[in-house]
């Protein structure tokens, strides 16, 4: 079974973002490069798919610029077969809509069974590529799943999706796209023979023209970024405990009027 | 004549939209009075659920009734939905941010070949363009976006939006389009329902508490439970806690798990590590409990104590208790 990953390069959670002059993007000075977790979630459920079937192919995808190249590099490192980095100054104000073009078009030419997405990329947190995904292969889509398991002749897969207040559990016609939620394993860590194995491993690079798509403005645009609004300095309540909830609890009905 | 903003109904699966749809309809409002319509998939409206929005505001409802809309499926709703777009032509498309409205207003963005601002938290016109703020960077940045063309497709964080005032007796046309049988592809096998807490639901709770390492333990979530039961609270955790297994994945709060924002939100033994800030910090109002005068969460806490949390908890259950008594 052919299964293809997509993947995002994201700054890690814990680097500060600062706006850079233009007013509409990040200054990624000084930035630590991460594969968004989510993505994590969605190679380490390919990867024990082709283990459990005892054959297959995982190829890992990515959009954006040179620096992608590592995160494809550490898929490989986990145990994906080969990557294909969308590598393309056209795609560099993409939107979701434009980034699922770009990932159908090249999905459309690798015809796998399966693709696995992270839930969401965790810098725009939109949410969405996978759905648009689908939307435009025309397959079906699980989102948030939890688990996973694909018949034995490879026609279907049984996916339950996490919703508000429990887990909803569909039987899914290959070719799908799934989008992988917390909980449904525990990422691999890559081990030192995989990561120089990773070394020799295909990245192949493809532009907007490889895949006949034609330069189009984005549908969303960023008209620019803002730093968070000040919260107000907080109060600490001070005194022994009784005292210190005694006071909150004044203050939160009376002063912010939250209970 | 523009044309209509269209709020598409969340429901509770019985019939009646959630009350999650007040804020959507009261925000569309806001933004094109009396220009309003409740779009609503489902295989069985209340007439209570219609009259409901017709009150808070819609002055129609689009009501696409068909058995094979329950349970959503991403690829079922958007096609009836594009079909009924492209006939209608809407200038908005909003809904809130629930677990299957995200993927559908998603999909139909694409169908329909327009752009999404999904998790909104602020919208305003400007000239005859919608723009809408969104977080961004785990909550570290605001961006602000805006569409090439309409329809404007847009998913809004609950809890956010100031919900519309419902207005007794005002009601709402309801037209029911003819539709084409939506085929489905994927087959519905069952539905496991999680083990019920007795507490309100995370990301819709208007109180959410939540307990981190400092609880050192999961059998000390109990406290926070009989305090969530005292004022109708959902209690989550922090990554911290539900990696160590303290409690399963569905109750975490941050950036890999649920993002909330209630009115107050309640930290117990929180850290308050960017990540789980990603997930609360448009809380309205937020207190902290912690020993440590230096954990992060202070900087954004409204209100804190310094303090043990198994001290503080079972007083502050007595004293919410003593009030809300009175």
């Amino acid at each position: 079974m052919k299964i293809v990953v997509t993947v995002k390069q994201v700054p890690d959670t814990a680097t500060q973002v600062k706006i850079a002059a233009d007013g509409k993007s990040i200054d990624t000075t000084g930035i630590t490069w991460i594969v968004s977790p989510y993505d994590e979630f969605a190679v380490e459920e390919a990867l024990r798919i082709k283990e459990k079937r005892g054959q297959g192919e995982v190829v890992a995808v990515s959009l954006g610029p040179d620096r992608v190249k590592e995160t494809l590099r550490s898929c490989l490192a986990m145990g994906c077969d080969r990557a294909i980095h969308l590598n393309d100054a056209a795609w560099s104000a993409a939107d979701t809509l434009a980034t699922a073009k770009a990932l159908a078009a090249v999905i459309k030419q690798e015809a796998p069974q399966l693709v696995l997405c992270g839930r969401q990329a965790i810098d725009d947190d939109m949410g969405a590529v996978t759905a648009q995904l689908a939307e435009l292969l025309g397959w079906p889509c699980a989102y948030w799943i939890m688990e996973e398991t694909i018949d034995a002749d490879g026609k279907a897969v049984r996916a339950a999706r996490q919703v508000e207040g429990g887990l909803e559990v569909f039987d899914v016609p290959l070719p799908a796209v799934l989008a992988a939620q917390k909980g449904l394993n525990e990422p691999r860590y890559p081990t030192l023979k995989g990561i120089m194995g990773a070394k020799k491993k295909e990245i192949k690079d493809v532009k907007a023209a490889d895949l006949g798509i034609a330069a189009e403005p984005s549908q969303l645009s960023i008209v620019g970024l803002e730093a968070l609004p000040a919260r107000p300095p907080g109060r600490i309540m001070q005194g022994d405990v009784p005292t210190a909830v005694k006071e909150l609890v004044r203050a939160l009905r009376e002063d912010a009027k939250a209970i | 004549m523009p044309n209509a903003f269209w709020c598409i109904v969340e429901d509770d699966r019985n019939g009646s939209p959630k009350k999650v749809m007040a804020e959507v309809i009261g925000e569309a409002a806001r933004l094109a009075p009396g220009r309003v319509e409740a779009v609503w998939l489902t295989d069985k409206a209340s007439d209570a659920g219609l009259k409901q929005l017709g009150e808070w505001g819609a002055s129609k409802v689009l009501l696409l009734e068909n058995a094979a809309f329950a349970p959503y499926r991403s690829e079922v709703w958007t096609a009836a939905a594009a079909d009924l777009a492209r006939k209608e032509s809407p200038t908005a498309i909003f809904a809130p941010v629930t677990s299957r409205q995200r993927e559908f207003v998603a999909r139909l963005a694409a169908k329909l070949g327009v752009g999404l601002s999904a998790d909104s938290v602020r919208f305003a016109m400007e000239g005859d363009k919608l723009v809408a703020t969104r977080p961004v960077y785990a909550g570290k940045l605001l961006s602000r976006v805006t569409w090439a063309k309409s329809p404007w497709v847009a998913t809004l964080r609950p809890n956010v939006f100031r919900p519309a005032d419902a207005q007794p007796g005002k009601t709402a046309t309801v037209e029911r389009p003819s539709l084409s049988a939506p085929g489905a592809q994927m087959k519905f096998v069952e539905r496991r329902e999680e083990v019920s807490t007795g507490l309100p639901e995370l990301t819709e709770a208007e109180t959410v508490i939540s307990g981190g390492r400092g609880m050192k333990g999961p059998e000390n979530y109990v406290i926070l439970e009989e305090l969530g039961r005292v004022i109708g609270a959902a209690v989550g955790a922090s990554r911290a806690a539900v990696d160590a297994g303290w409690r399963p994945h569905r109750f975490q709060i941050g950036q890999t798990g649920r993002t909330i924002s209630p009115k107050l939100y309640l930290g117990f033994g929180v850290s308050g590590a960017i990540q789980h800030l990603a997930g609360m910090r448009t809380s309205k109002v937020i207190v902290a409990v912690n020993k440590d005068p230096e954990a992060p969460i202070f900087k954004i806490a409204d209100f804190g104590i310094v303090a043990d949390l198994f001290e503080v908890v079972p007083e502050l259950t007595k004293e919410f208790k003593k009030l809300l008594e009175k």
